[in-house]
């Protein structure tokens, strides 16, 4: 097997295996970033919002303000010292990207542009702050190609389209890199490194319906929790409440908010029956709720009575286009139908994933060891949406998710350039290294017949849509983990009709099948154990924020199914702690 | 075949849209095409995302005539 050795690898080319490559090799040292798609085609190009910072450009505003806000937005979740870290080192990071070429919007002054976005409050929960940097509705296009750009310049090298399988560790828990496959001609490869890097995305293709692209199947998760790492907080998933059903594209609040309603099977307004007063425009996940229990209850639209509609038609064909129009295009592309004559099908579609790989602020993965404080693991660091480090808590506030891999990113770079000083050489191999990643190779070699890869995977994000959507309570979820595990067995019967080299795409969704299932366990385990609400995790059996019980991350285990707990870092690193409070808006 | 293939791999993109959009062609629309139209699919495939989507969404109209016939056919073959 070929074998490649560098100080540092990567594993992901989206924004925040990009920006810590970046910081690693301008200082000098030797990075590989693997990643399984052509890196400009990483999920981050889909970031159309923007990215936070208290820039104060538009209105005064400042980093403890954006602090105060998403440590409410987490729902009191998030470690407050790593918030206060990302919410000060935010303007700097913007700063850095304009630096790096990317063409933000400007205002008249020739400031950097802001929007404002949901969540945002200035002087700790008042007026609207304006504080989501934007570059048009690119954003995420802009900070990926900039950062490509900026690595091909400074030498990082790349492995396009190989596919990671499986990290390596030594006896004594030190990771030494992965191995991958390339995948234009399916040869294996060994690559080795002092320190590797997680930064493979979040996992939103769990869910039938969602808003993330295909290659977004918690690889770099899944194999974390295959190398006895936990995952933290992975029952926290961010739902918008309508996506086009069955596709997953998301509608946005806009169509509600110019006069758009929801209609259930029978032609009725549910949402009067569930918010009398906001109606459509009740929060998030009250809406979502409710069309999943409309459908729930059999009132659901379609042959499978399986989604709720969008009416919009009443508004008229000008409005529409006016003031619709990117949601027009979406629809009439998709469904071959105008919103002006014809409602829109949706149901809640999966956004975000909160959870991940634990790490501390420095982007190194922990784990508690024994009934002691948490240490980190030699070797290995985790950024971005596959980490949980944890900003974002029980829930993300729009924009921290683009600061979050840029913060982190160059944070966990930073870190690894210091343990590079210390550790010259490279650590010996065992001889027996790359063996699992190996036999999970032949596996999908051998011939024979059995269940098929896209059906097993359809049941799988359906039961997760079902059993772990927005809709949770005891006994769904309990039947959720048990149809999980009842897939998990079925896979090991599944085999593949195509046993060619070359791109040989079955190979590769077979490979994202079972890290998808792996990830779904954790996630359904997660939902199963934490009898409270808290931000995005809701449970109809038990309503409330229980902070007596659970004011703490999980951390879920592959061993055993594991559930463990671990304290919420309320401390921040210089100033006063936002104790919990009940969260309004 | 092997070219199917990594066509097929080339289709796999950071956002859903076009991830739908694309599959939806590469199983279906594409088997018609000539030998030059497909090596045009080829180069198509080479734009960065956010031009892609532009296209393929209706909202520019690319300004080469191929590439506006080859736009539509992977539209049209987007099944509802
Ligand atoms: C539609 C949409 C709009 C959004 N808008 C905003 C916004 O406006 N503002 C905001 O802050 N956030 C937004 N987000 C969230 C934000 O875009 C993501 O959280 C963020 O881009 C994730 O970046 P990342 O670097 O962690 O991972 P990604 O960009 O997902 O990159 C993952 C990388 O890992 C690689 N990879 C994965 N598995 C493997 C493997 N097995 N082998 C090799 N490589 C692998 C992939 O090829 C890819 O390069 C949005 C999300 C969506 C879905």
């Amino acid at each position: 097997m070929e074998k490649r050795s560098f100080d540092t690898l990567i594993i992901g080319a989206g924004g925040g295996g990009l920006r810590a490559a970046l910081q690693l090799s301008q200082a000098e040292a030797r990075v590989a970033v693997v990643s399984k798609v052509f890196p400009t085609r990483s999920h981050t190009v889909a970031a159309q919002g923007g990215v936070n910072a208290a820039l104060a450009n538009v209105l005064p505003d400042n980093w403890h303000w954006h602090m105060f806000d998403t440590v409410k937005g987490s729902d009191y979740l998030g470690d407050q010292d790593a918030i206060e870290y990302m919410c000060r080192a935010a303007p700097r990071a913007v700063y850095e990207l304009e630096h790096f070429g990317v063409p933000f919007s400007r205002l008249e002054t020739g400031k950097i542009y802001q929007r404002a976005f949901g969540g945002q409050s200035r002087d700790f929960g008042g007026e609207q702050a304006v504080r989501t940097c934007a570059a048009a509705d690119r954003t995420g296009h802009a900070i990926l190609h900039s950062l490509y750009q900026q690595n091909i310049h400074a030498r990082t090298h790349f492995f396009d389209e190989y596919f990671a399988m499986e990290l390596v560790q030594n006896q004594d828990g030190y990771f030494l890199g992965a191995v991958a496959m390339n995948i234009a001609d399916g040869e294996p490869i060994l690559i080795e490194a002092k320190t590797t890097i997680l930064a493979t995305g979040g996992v939103g293709q769990l869910f039938r319906t969602n808003t993330n692209a295909l290659v977004n199947t918690g690889d770099g998760m899944a194999m974390a929790l295959r190398a006895g790492i936990p995952l933290q907080d992975m029952e926290f998933f961010q739902f918008h409440p309508t996506g086009i059903a069955g596709k997953g594209m998301l509608i946005t609040e806009g169509a509600r908010g110019e006069g758009g309603y929801l209609l259930n099977g029978d032609g009725e307004r549910f949402m009067e029956r569930y918010a009398p007063n906001a109606k459509d425009l009740a929060s998030r996940d009250v809406v979502s709720r409710a069309i999943a229990t409309e459908v729930r209850e059999g009132r659901g639209v379609g042959p499978n009575r399986d989604h709720v509609l969008l009416k919009l038609d009443h508004l008229g064909a000008d409005i529409v286009k006016k003031r619709l129009p990117g949601i027009r295009d979406m629809v009439m592309t998709f469904l071959h139908t105008d919103p002006a004559d014809t409602p829109i099908p949706v149901y809640p579609t999966a956004h975000y994933t909160m959870g991940g790989i634990p790490t501390d602020r420095h982007g190194q993965v922990v784990v508690p060891v024994q009934q002691g404080a948490e240490e980190p693991v030699p070797g290995l660091y985790a950024v971005g949406e596959c980490a949980c480090v944890s900003v974002h808590g029980a829930n993300r506030l729009g924009g921290n998710s683009l600061l979050d891999i840029l913060v982190f990113g160059r944070a966990a770079a930073n870190h690894v350039i210091e343990q590079l000083k210390e550790q010259r050489y490279h650590q010996p191999i065992p001889g027996d290294a790359a063996d699992v990643a190996l036999e999970r190779l032949a596996r999908w070699n051998r011939q024979g017949k059995g269940e098929s890869i896209a059906a097993l995977r359809a049941q799988l994000t359906k039961a997760m849509e079902d059993h772990c959507g927005v809709f949770r309570n005891e006994d769904v979820l309990q039947e959720g983990q048990q149809a999980v595990l009842a897939l998990r067995e079925r896979l090991q019967d599944a085999y593949i009709d195509d046993h060619s080299q070359v791109f040989n795409t079955a190979r590769i969704e077979a490979m994202e099948l079972e890290n998808l299932v792996d990830t779904a366990l954790a996630t359904v385990s997660s939902a199963l154990a934490r009898r409270e609400s808290r931000g995005a995790h809701s449970r109809i059996d038990y309503p409330e924020r229980d902070d007596q019980q659970w004011l703490k991350h999980s951390l879920f285990s592959l061993e055993d199914l594991k559930m463990d707990y671990k304290p919420v870092r309320m401390k921040p690193l210089t100033v006063d702690s936002f104790p919990p409070k009940k969260r309004t808006y | 075949m092997s070219e199917l293939a990594r066509l097929r791999w080339k289709c796999r993109r950071g956002m859903l849209e076009l991830d739908l959009l694309l599959r939806a062609f590469i199983n279906g629309g594409y088997a018609q095409l000539d030998a030059a139209q497909r090596a045009r699919f080829d180069q198509l495939l080479d734009y960065p995302d956010a031009l892609l989507l532009e296209w393929l969404m209706g909202r520019i109209r690319p300004t080469d005539k191929d590439v506006v016939q080859l736009v539509d056919k992977i539209r049209a073959a987007a099944a509802p």
